[in-house]
């Protein structure tokens, strides 16, 4: 479903993203392990179209993101870092936008989906509230709703549950979990234990390179007994 | 250990979108994006603090000893508008900062171009918002051609094409700061470049400093840079004359400004 060969993006001097190359299918959901500053970030915003490459290509669903980059758009639901969204809008408000910005223009089909995204959420209670008088994970399940709600085939999802307190967090995981079945999925975490909880497939990344791409039961493996923040910390030695 | 991992996916999970898939076709992305930032000014308060002020401003100084509404003696809107390219100087730049700064500085542009939307759909929309909005300031001044109607007896022609002319100055202040919004994410910059931007446009036309042109550059030279001034274009309109050449103007200028707007914000 999402295909990345080779990216590289290069800021002044510092070369972020040094050839990363994965592939990601159906039904999977990547986990996306890495030191802050390895690459994380950069790599899925060159996947979403954010970014344009230096040099390499992402393909979602076999469409180049650089040649066709609004019909990769369509097929992504993206949920950017800290979840920024239209302070002065209400929750309503601001999931109406983005549906009609989705293709959603009948007034009954934009309310549909708007509702399904509230509903998968839990955003109900705070539906008519605009989204500056949120906290912060409301905020970011208005993100979350945003990103799913035209029911997207792939789903790239930057620290979805980067600010939660832990119930929140097992709740955006375990709504993650149920929607991967039909749907592939990229998620970047500090936190190993979501990796463990959720994930089917590792990639670590140091210094703008994959590491490590294995299942986290291989990943387990390699040190075994060991925690898997000590297997963290020894793969990326080289970023500290 | 029960975590909610284990219970049932809430409602909704599985079931296809309960719509048919959306149809995409070119442009029509500008609906959307001009919707949410034309309402995005009544959502805050911006709106009102600028129309009131604008609209307060404008009306004082026709009244004012420099604009000499009821000295002149003549029911025309012309003491109105001729502070306009004054007012246009500082106001629209404070509509404009916003357009791009306060995307880029929150993070919502990530988001906005991220959305199946081109960067020049997404420019045509806000830029619009903002003419649209700023248009309806002026058309909010009403009451004084309700004034001069119940004063005397006005040419409605020249208060008509005043204030077509006003309307296009407004569009190409505002593409001059849509495109310095877009270069930088600092909202107060953003004003500055601006209004340094618009008042070189605004000054181009004045003798004093063509002269210092003239001291400069050729004739010729110095004459095709004049030509550039918001106020000889707009003193036509004023004056109740629509020349092709000034519209021309105003609209290639928006042109223009936006195209470079697109590369500024796709580099």
């Amino acid at each position: 479903m999402i295909e990345v060969k080779g990216l590289v993006k290069t800021y002044g001097a510092k070369r972020a993203v040094d050839g990363v190359s994965f592939a990601v299918k159906r039904g999977d959901i990547l986990g996306f392990l890495g030191p802050n500053g390895a690459g994380k970030s950069t790599t899925m915003k060159m996947i979403t179209g954010f970014l344009r490459p230096d040099a390499g290509s992402a393909t979602v669903d076999g469409i180049d993101v650089t040649a066709n980059p609004v019909a990769v758009k369509r097929r992504l639901g993206y949920l950017p870092e800290s979840a920024p969204a239209y302070p002065e809008m209400t929750v309503e408000e601001f999931l109406s936008f983005i549906a009609e910005v989705r293709g959603f223009r009948a007034d009954a089909a934009k309310r549909a989906q708007v509702d399904r995204a509230i509903g998968l959420t839990h955003l109900a209670p705070v539906r008519k509230q605009t989204i500056e008088t949120l906290s912060k994970g409301f905020k970011q399940r208005v993100g979350f709703a945003q990103a799913l709600l035209h029911d997207p085939p792939a789903l790239v999802l930057d620290e979805p549950t980067d600010g939660l307190d832990p119930n929140q967090k097992n709740e955006v995981r375990s709504l993650i979990k149920n929607m991967a079945v039909e749907k592939a999925v990229i998620l970047s975490t500090h936190i190993l234990e979501e990796v463990d909880a959720i994930c089917t497939r590792v990639i670590i990344i140091s210094q703008g390179r994959v590491v490590v791409d294995e299942t986290p039961a291989q990943l387990r493996a390699r040190q075994p007994g060991a925690r898997l923040d000590e297997i963290f910390r020894s793969l990326t030695r080289g970023d500290i | 250990m029960a975590t909610i991992l284990d219970q049932p996916p809430p409602a909704g999970f599985g079931n296809p979108p309960p719509s048919t898939p959306p149809s995409f076709s070119l442009m029509k992305q500008i609906g959307p994006v001009f919707k949410r930032e034309f309402l995005g000014y009544f959502r805050s308060p911006v709106a009102y603090v600028f129309l009131i002020g604008f609209l307060v401003i404008s009306v004082a100084l026709a009244f004012s000893r420099y604009g000499g509404f009821f000295q002149a003696g003549i029911a025309s809107m012309e003491t109105y508008f001729i502070f306009y390219p004054w007012l246009f100087l500082f106001l629209v730049p404070a509509v404009g900062m916003r357009l791009w700064s306060e995307e880029k500085r929150s993070g919502t542009a990530e988001l906005l171009f991220t959305l199946p939307v081109t960067t020049l759909e997404a420019v045509l929309g806000k830029f619009l918002a903002g003419w649209a909005f700023l248009s309806l300031g002026v058309l909010l001044s009403f009451p004084m051609a309700c004034t001069i109607a119940y004063l005397g007896n006005p040419d409605w022609g020249v208060v008509v094409t005043t204030y077509l002319g006003a309307m296009l100055m407004a569009g190409g202040y505002l593409g001059v700061c849509s495109l310095m919004s877009a270069l930088t994410k600092n909202q107060v910059i953003s004003f500055v470049l601006s209004l340094l931007a618009c008042a070189v446009l605004l000054f181009l036309g004045f003798s004093s400093f063509s002269d210092l042109l003239e001291s400069w550059f050729s004739v010729g030279v110095s004459d095709a840079l004049s030509n550039f001034s918001f106020i000889t274009h707009f003193d036509a309109f004023t004056k109740g004359i629509v020349d092709p050449k000034d519209v021309v103007f105003f609209l290639s200028l928006i042109g223009f400004t936006l195209f470079l707007n697109v590369v500024a914000l796709e580099r």
